[in-house]
């Protein structure tokens, strides 16, 4: 597999495997974090306009 | 001046102005995306599995696919930020202060990813999660800075007032920044003659210098395509009075 | 100039009992230090010269919060933005009359400060010299801050979250000074760098302050 001799050696990573798998799992959070982000965005502009709506201002 | 550049001038207005820009910026969000997307994917694999290990760290540098482009980036979108901010000054242009605000927390999240990642190549580097070095000190106060905008953007109601007061917190900042990265220099010398050194980085080899060169292209891309994302849902909110964002989202009124 | 002057400072003369509180709270900070760390009196020499620094810092910002804050309030910003006295002359009015009632009290304050954490006689001078300096930059920096906020309620946290990463490098270069004194080193060049961050500081920050004092006058 790749470098490594077998898939174990390469969850392991010589025993930094805790150092490099949760630097990993840290970024692969933060950019489904900015996802969300996105979906909060596009929640707050629809529900703005839908309340305008509701009112009558628009 | 300005009369020698109006038609210059009549196409820079015209070209940001929100509903222009958020039209023509619609291809490139969606292009950035799925191309930085899928060479970042390529070059997380290139690095976990094909990428020989360290002779000196082992496999702890397979950090640096994260590492250096998440930093790298987010001092590229701090230069963005500042050149953004002068525009925004200068000639009052709406979408710069958008931009600039979307750009807040991609680039908090970018400063923290970098301060994050290198925290925990730090311990089974130099034994230590923290050390107090030039590069990580003026990386954390860029983390403060980013924070202090963030703070002012929001504190302030008044949407011109923040914009405003954000843009000349990112100016003085950025006069900052080289200032304490210099200054910290000096500081840690004084103390502590011999740093400790990335090694590696000098001499890297192909094999490795590949896969973080296409990781650092990739994340440049996708921190691209996210703040324009981000700035598009800006643009609708903000112009959200209008007829055109209204019929963009198929929410109208009766008259 | 000078009129502008002597107004912030009968100004500050009249608050006189809000003023002397940050004085006072640098009395107290420095009073924690040996009491929380250690009273051993060779530890606390050593740690001397950083703690006369961040309880300046501290003290400077509690003051700061009010530099704009009645002018503001009442009126009389927006008097002179409309006179045609130029902001930046009040500014630097401000910054110069701020640093006399805080940074320069506690450069005055600081050899009985000294003596409390058992810093050396000989480098009491020195302290001095660069402690004047650096309030003086803190004073300068901090006018920035102080009109991003003016035109909040509660500006005052924002305004320390705002201000300390501006502060650093001369946090930096002060205590730089000083520890190359205590070691016997040339101290010459991080004095003369603070000198110049303090003339660039003064020179540059009442433009700044002024556009950003313009924005909360103008709503």
């Amino acid at each position: 597999m790749g470098y490594f001799d077998s898939f174990a050696d390469f969850v392991r990573m010589g025993n930094h495997g805790i150092f490099v798998w949760s630097v990993y799992a840290i970024t692969v959070l933060t950019i489904l974090g900015h996802w969300l982000g996105l979906r909060l965005q596009r929640r707050r502009v629809i529900n703005e306009l839908q309340r305008l709506k509701k009112r009558g201002h628009l | 001046m300005a009369l020698s550049l109006t038609p210059v001038w009549r196409w820079f207005h015209r070209w940001t102005s929100p509903p222009n820009f958020y039209r023509i910026s619609r291809p490139w969000a969606h292009g950035l995306m799925a191309v930085g997307g899928t060479a970042l994917f390529v070059a997380w694999i290139w690095g976990l599995v094909f990428a020989p290990e360290d002779y000196l760290q082992g496999n702890s540098y397979r950090i640096i696919f994260v590492h250096v482009p998440s930093a790298s980036a987010s001092l590229a979108l701090y230069l963005t930020m500042a050149i953004t901010a002068v525009i925004s000054l200068v000639w009052k242009i709406k979408l710069a202060d958008m931009v600039i605000r979307q750009c807040i927390p991609v680039g908090l999240t970018l400063t923290a990813l970098a301060l994050i990642s290198g925290a925990i190549w730090g311990r089974p580097t130099w034994g230590v999660y923290w050390i107090w070095d030039a590069r990580l000190t003026s990386m954390l106060l860029q983390l403060f800075l980013f924070i202090g905008m963030w703070a002012i953007h929001t504190a302030i109601d008044q949407q011109k007032l923040a914009d405003r007061a954000t843009a000349i917190l990112v100016l003085v900042g950025f006069v900052n920044l080289p200032i304490i990265k210099w200054s910290v220099d000096w500081w840690n010398t004084m103390h502590q003659p011999a740093t400790i050194r990335i090694t590696g980085e000098t001499t890297m080899v192909w094999e490795m210098l590949a896969p973080l060169l296409l990781s650092m292209a990739a994340t440049y891309c996708v921190v691209a395509a996210l703040v324009l994302y981000r700035t598009r849902w800006e643009i609708l909110y903000r112009e959200r009075k209008t007829r055109w964002v209204q019929d963009e989202l198929g929410i109208r009124g009766k008259a | 100039m000078l009129f502008l002057l002597r107004r912030e400072w009968l100004l500050s003369w009249r608050r006189r009992a809000e003023l002397v509180n940050p004085l006072v709270f640098n009395l107290m900070v420095i009073t924690l230090f040996p009491l929380g760390i250690t009273p051993e009196a060779e530890k606390l020499a050593v740690l001397a010269p950083g703690i006369l620094w961040v309880a300046a810092l501290l003290a400077t910002l509690l003051s700061l919060d009010l530099m704009f804050r009645y002018d503001h309030q009442d009126g009389s910003l927006e008097q002179v933005a409309a006179s045609g006295t130029p902001l930046a002359a009040l500014i630097l009015a401000k910054i110069i009359n701020h640093w006399l009632f805080t940074g320069l009290a506690l450069t005055l304050m600081a050899p009985l400060l000294g003596l409390m954490l058992h810093l050396s006689g000989d480098l009491m001078l020195l302290m001095m010299l660069v402690l004047a300096l650096g309030t003086l930059v803190f004073s300068a920096i901090g006018s920035i801050g102080a009109a991003l906020v003016a035109g909040l309620r509660r500006g005052g946290l924002l305004l320390s979250l705002l201000v300390i990463p501006l502060y650093i490098p001369v946090l930096i270069f002060g205590t730089g000074t000083i520890s190359a004194a205590i070691a016997g080193l040339p101290f010459v060049a991080p004095l003369a760098t603070l000198a110049a961050m303090a003339s660039m500081a003064l020179a540059a920050a009442p433009w700044v302050a002024g556009a950003a004092l313009r924005l909360s006058i103008n709503d």
